[in-house]
């Protein structure tokens, strides 16, 4: 007997929604889209897409949904970001606009537009921990990168060559993840797996 | 058979492929991208919520107005913009000028428009998008030319609409369109693809992965007379993935509230109670034109073929 699926849900209120909710889809969840507090409480998870941080966070201000965003992250919700939703989990940020706030929750400092702008965004292999020998292909697009984390997270993966060879990239504190790329963007969904796995074994967990 | 060396792309890192051009545009999705002609008007539109502004001289209702040949922007005005504010900042080109889009990538811009606003600088040729780091966004105005310009390399495709206008029947006229030749295409043969390709005259191979995936394959925006929350939202129930606001914003009465409202209602396009809330008390909208009342001369969707 297999158990239901996890119902993860995609923070739907600017950016590139479609691409990750067909990415957890093909890892075998149920998805919903959240722009209100009420769909964000039927979730199991959520994913916290790729776009602009300071337009999300503009409108989960006004539309009331920051609040239930960071009560769902304290209460264990498995969450996980993709570039601007790297942003929206970290604890701490630079180079965000003034006053911009974040979900939080990963005990680390990100920086905004770390890589440059458009036409430095690039792609390159990323060896990332617990997703199989094949390095990552990354689409990284005018990313953040993690400047500093805390104790209790740990680092997943790092970009390599060039230089910005060494900048952590991936990172994973219990049931909360960050990439400063796009996993989204490739046919390659181990990092969706990987977080679609980490729902269900918080679902199970609270059972 | 090659060696068991790893092939170069999978260790050195690679700007400006297509995967990084048209993703940046994924991110864009479900947002505003506002007209500036001010590092001021910037910082108001990304305090409003824009996802990335376009800087240029004259907002295409002054160019309407003021007549006379359209350029790209003065370097120092765009620099100013990209000082003044931490999202994503565009740019226009001429269509055909290949040298003020090589300028543009030089200051850094993050997307060039190649538009129709501007007066065109080459009437048979589009600029080659392929030879840039930086990606391109193209207007068009049915399939055929959208196909055309992703050809060329056009990273993005935004519907022309009319700009300069606050008429917003061409920007819906060009959205069902495209839309309307997506879905015909669905429903030919296989062995009928080919002469659609001919009639659209776009490669036989874009127009089959059009057909099968029933999208571009690129991200679709609207433009062109766009001038109130419900015309944002009217283009996002159209199909459209995000907005382009050329005049509508700081030719209005109350710019601040215009853009935030525009904004609102654009993620939430299919909540009428959300609109209506985003509408009230916004103040004077821009004058407009009637479309219908432009010489077939003074539209600038003919521009670009």
């Amino acid at each position: 007997m297999t158990a239901a699926p996890p119902t993860i849900g995609v923070l739907a209120l600017q950016g590139d929604v479609r691409e990750h909710a067909r990415a957890l889809e093909s890892a075998g969840a149920k998805v919903i889209t959240v722009r209100r507090p009420g769909e964000l409480e039927r979730v199991d998870g959520l994913v916290l897409p790729g776009g602009e941080s300071t337009t999300m966070w503009r409108l989960a201000r006004t539309f009331d949904l920051l609040e239930p965003l960071r009560k769902r992250v304290e209460g264990g919700m498995p969450a996980y970001g993709s570039c601007a939703g790297m942003i929206m989990l970290a604890d701490r940020i630079r180079g965000g606009v003034a006053g911009q706030e974040t979900v939080g929750g990963i005990d680390m400092t990100v920086r905004r537009n770390a890589f440059g702008r458009q036409v430095d965004s690039f792609e390159c292999a990323v060896p990332l921990t617990g997703m199989g020998e094949e390095p990552y292909r990354a689409v990284f697009i005018r990313a953040p990168w993690v400047e500093s984390v805390g104790e209790g997270v740990e680092v997943l993966g790092r970009a390599e060559g060039g230089r910005n060879a060494g900048r952590i990239v991936a990172v994973r504190q219990g049931r909360l993840m960050a990439t400063s790329f796009h996993p989204e963007l490739t046919g390659d969904h181990r990092v969706h797996r990987y977080f679609a796995d980490l729902v269900r074994r918080a679902m199970t967990e609270e059972d | 058979m090659s060696t068991s060396s790893p092939a170069p792309e999978n260790t050195a890192p690679e700007t400006g492929t297509a995967r990084v051009k048209r993703g940046m545009a994924e991110m864009l999705k479900g947002g505003v991208i506002m007209d500036v002609v001010t590092p001021d008007q910037a910082k108001i539109a990304e305090d409003a919520g824009a996802v990335a502004v376009m800087a240029l001289e004259r907002v295409p209702a002054d160019i309407r107005v003021e007549g006379g040949i359209s350029r790209m922007s003065d370097p120092d005005m765009i620099d100013g913009v990209i000082e003044a504010v931490s999202i994503p900042v565009m740019a226009k080109a001429r269509i055909g000028h290949f040298v003020e889009a090589q300028v543009l990538q030089a200051l850094g811009v993050d997307y060039i428009d190649e538009s129709e606003v501007l007066t065109p600088a080459d009437y048979d040729n589009h600029i080659d998008k392929w030879a840039f780091t930086v990606p391109f966004v193209c207007g068009a105005v049915n399939l055929g030319e959208a196909l055309r310009r992703i050809t060329e390399g056009a990273a993005m495709i935004r519907s022309k609409g009319e700009a300069g206008t606050g008429d917003v029947s061409n920007a819906t006229t060009h959205m069902r369109r495209i839309r309307q030749e997506i879905r015909r295409l669905q429903n030919l043969a296989e062995d009928e693809l080919y002469v659609a390709a001919k009639e659209l005259q776009a490669p036989y191979e874009l127009v089959k992965e059009v057909a099968a995936s029933g999208k571009l394959p690129v991200v679709l925006f609207t433009a062109g007379g766009i001038a109130t929350p419900a015309d944002a939202a009217m283009m996002m129930q159209l199909g459209a993935e995000g907005v382009f606001v050329g005049s509508g914003i700081f030719k209005s009465g109350n710019p601040e509230q215009r853009a935030e409202a525009i904004v609102k209602a654009t993620t939430f396009h299919d909540d009428p109670d959300v609109i209506a809330k985003v509408s009230r008390g916004l103040g004077e909208a821009m004058v407009g034109i009637n479309v219908a009342s432009l010489g077939e001369d003074q539209k600038f969707a003919h521009r670009g073929w």
